[in-house]
């Protein structure tokens, strides 16, 4: 067989139908890969969640759920704010340099108002939700224990600032979720866009309390 | 690069059949060169499955088989799932598109002769093929838990119930209740996702090994492996890759944007694809006022409804319907013709052939129809025409008067 074949020009076609041939697939697929996203019920049950904090007495925590996840609001005590920067050669990240929260709560307490801690109540090692021990010194976590939290799947240690102490298996600090006072008492959780607050109210999606 | 893919090649070849697997099914397998229109839709059928299957896989993450929550979650799919209309929407249309091309397939075979001998096993595997399908379509139609849905099912699982003998014990078993319910429901679900599905996939296979093992028919019905060069190689054939690979793959864009638009412009396509009865809940307190199948089991829907009962009992109407359905498995030996194709047939078989597509689409159109005495009178005369298509096939053939069959395929 003579092969009077135009091989450049066949090269050429091949790739221009196999790049048209692989944007095609290629869109074709996005929507099948985009319906793993989350829906839009799903993106609704994300949605902020407005608390009101008057309720919480000092030295105690409430637990709040947002996106499916405990957030809890600490309201923490003179005493307890006293005792915060007594440890942190004990700490693995003491000025939480690593981001793991908003950047207006990157300071000692981490938080907006010294008192009120807002942290999210999942265990940067695997995602259990560590237990609140505020005491001080009880018997089974030791003389040092100056309140805070304990993980009861893998022992990891955070204190009332929700800093990881060393030695433990979860790496980082609890996470501070995006949050903002709409007024004293009432404290929104899951966005902090002050842009979007019309007389006090979150302009957007209604917050469910 | 390219000594590195070679290596590779090498590397599995030796621990398993790539390469003669690629030369055995695609690069030296031959089929005919005179293919003609008719010859794509094997290829489309095979590249619907691939759509619904993975249309379908998507579908699974998001609907929930409970009579309680069946219909919401429908509509969860369509408004809050991203992107979740467009999935339903093709895996509705594939449904429907899958029967468009399976009987183009199917008539093409009938045309052409391509259940004949040696093709007789590959044409009832392909029957298998086509019964599981409608299991399939028949059994995904009750998930949306709509009207149509649960009357549909009802009024088929019913059917059953007039076997003699077994019949009301059976459909309670096919129910797993008294009524359809929620468990019917739920096992439907499992028989529609999980069972069909690995069966189908299993015979399309056993299907394309029988194609492979004797190779395609084409429009002419003589065989390409007669004539064969020095090296063994037929005529009259060409490689399938990259010939009929590329050929199928222009057939595939065609039909790809005829399948966008259906899915795009007209997802119900008048309430053919997706009856309007359907967007209305399950209730089994009330019936809609007219129910029918969808579109492709109508033909056999008004067999069902043009046989009288006989005896007290509706059984002859379903052994009717079941005949019409199965009568295509013993094609091979009620065609006695001398000749495989159309093209060299004489007038008898191709006016019988002509009545027959007229009696088929007839019915179909009828069964979507209400069943007034005239559309009746009607149905009864096309059942009649439809089964003498068949009936008559052993001597129609024979007397026929044929044209002598070319020695070689022909092409212009």
């Amino acid at each position: 067989m003579t092969d009077n074949v135009d091989h450049s020009k066949r090269r050429m076609l091949i790739a221009a139908t196999t790049a048209v041939g692989g944007v095609a697939a290629a869109g074709a697929g996005a929507p099948f890969v985009l319906s793993l996203q989350p829906s839009e019920r799903a993106k609704a049950a994300g949605a902020p969640v407005e608390v009101d904090i008057s309720g919480i007495e000092p030295g105690t925590m409430i637990s709040v759920e947002w996106q499916g996840k405990p957030v809890w609001i600490v309201r923490r005590t003179k005493e307890m704010l006293d005792l915060l920067p007594k440890h942190d050669e004990d700490l693995a990240d003491p000025s939480s340099s690593i981001p793991q929260q908003p950047e207006y709560c990157n300071n000692a307490t981490r938080s907006i108002k010294p008192e009120i801690l807002v942290v999210l109540g999942v265990c940067t090692h695997l995602g259990c939700s560590p237990t609140f021990r505020p005491e001080v010194a009880p018997a089974d976590l030791g003389a040092q224990w100056a309140g805070g939290w304990f993980c009861p799947c893998h022992g990891s240690r955070f204190d009332l600032a929700a800093r990881v102490f060393k030695g433990v298996p979860a790496p980082t600090n609890l996470i501070i979720p995006p949050h903002m006072y709409l007024s004293e008492t009432r404290l929104l959780i899951g966005d902090d866009d002050k842009s979007k607050l019309k007389g006090g109210q979150p302009a957007d999606r209604g917050a469910a309390a | 690069m390219m000594n590195l893919i070679t290596k590779l090649i090498g590397w599995i070849d030796e621990r398993f059949p790539l390469v003669s697997t690629w030369k055995a099914h695609l690069s030296e397998y031959y089929a005919p060169k005179n293919f003609n229109f008719w010859y794509f839709f094997g290829g489309l059928a095979l590249l619907v499955l691939v759509i619904q299957i993975l249309s379908g896989i998507f579908l699974t993450m998001n609907y929930k088989p409970d009579a309680l929550f069946a219909f919401a979650s429908v509509e969860y799919i369509m408004r809050d799932v991203q992107w979740g209309w467009l999935l339903r929407y093709i895996h509705s249309t594939g449904a429907s598109m899958f029967f468009v091309v399976i009987y183009l397939h199917m008539f093409r075979g009938l045309m052409y002769g391509s259940y004949r001998k040696p093709r007789e096993l590959l044409w009832i595997i392909g029957m298998i093929i086509y019964l599981a399908l409608m299991g399939e379509a028949f059994m995904g139609y009750l998930l949306p838990w709509g009207q149509m849905s649960f009357w549909g099912a009802q009024v088929i699982v019913n059917l059953f119930s007039s076997v003699p003998f077994i019949g009301p014990d059976l459909a309670i078993m096919i129910r797993g209740d008294f009524v359809v319910s929620d468990i019917t429901l739920n096992r439907f679900f499992a028989l529609h996702v999980v069972a069909i599905p690995l069966v189908l996939v299993l015979i399309i296979v056993a299907h394309l090994v029988a194609l492979h093992e004797v190779g395609s028919n084409n429009p002419d019905g003589v065989e390409i492996k007669k004539h064969k060069d020095s090296n063994g190689i037929p005529l009259d054939g060409v490689p399938f890759f990259p010939y009929m690979v590329v050929k199928d793959g222009v057939a595939a864009v065609a039909f790809l944007m005829v399948f966008s638009a259906v899915v795009f412009f007209a997802p119900d396509m008048g309430g053919y694809f997706l009856e309007y009865n359907n967007f209305v809940p399950a209730n089994p307190m009330k019936t809609p006022e007219h129910i029918a199948p969808v579109w492709y089991f109508t033909p056999y829907y008004a067999i069902l409804r043009a046989v009288p009962p006989m005896f007290g009992s509706q059984f002859p109407g379903v052994v009717a319907m079941g005949v019409a359905t199965v009568i295509f498995f013993a094609l091979p030996w009620l065609d006695r013709g001398p000749v495989k194709s159309i093209r060299y047939r004489g007038p008898i078989y191709k006016t019988f052939l002509a009545a027959f597509v007229v009696s088929f689409v007839g019915l179909g159109y009828l069964g979507l129809m209400p069943a007034t005495e005239t559309y009746t009178l009607i149905s009864r005369i096309l059942a009649v025409v439809y089964f003498a298509f068949f009936f008559l096939m052993p001597w129609y053939t024979k007397i026929d008067a044929c044209k002598p069959e070319p020695d070689r395929v022909t092409s212009k």
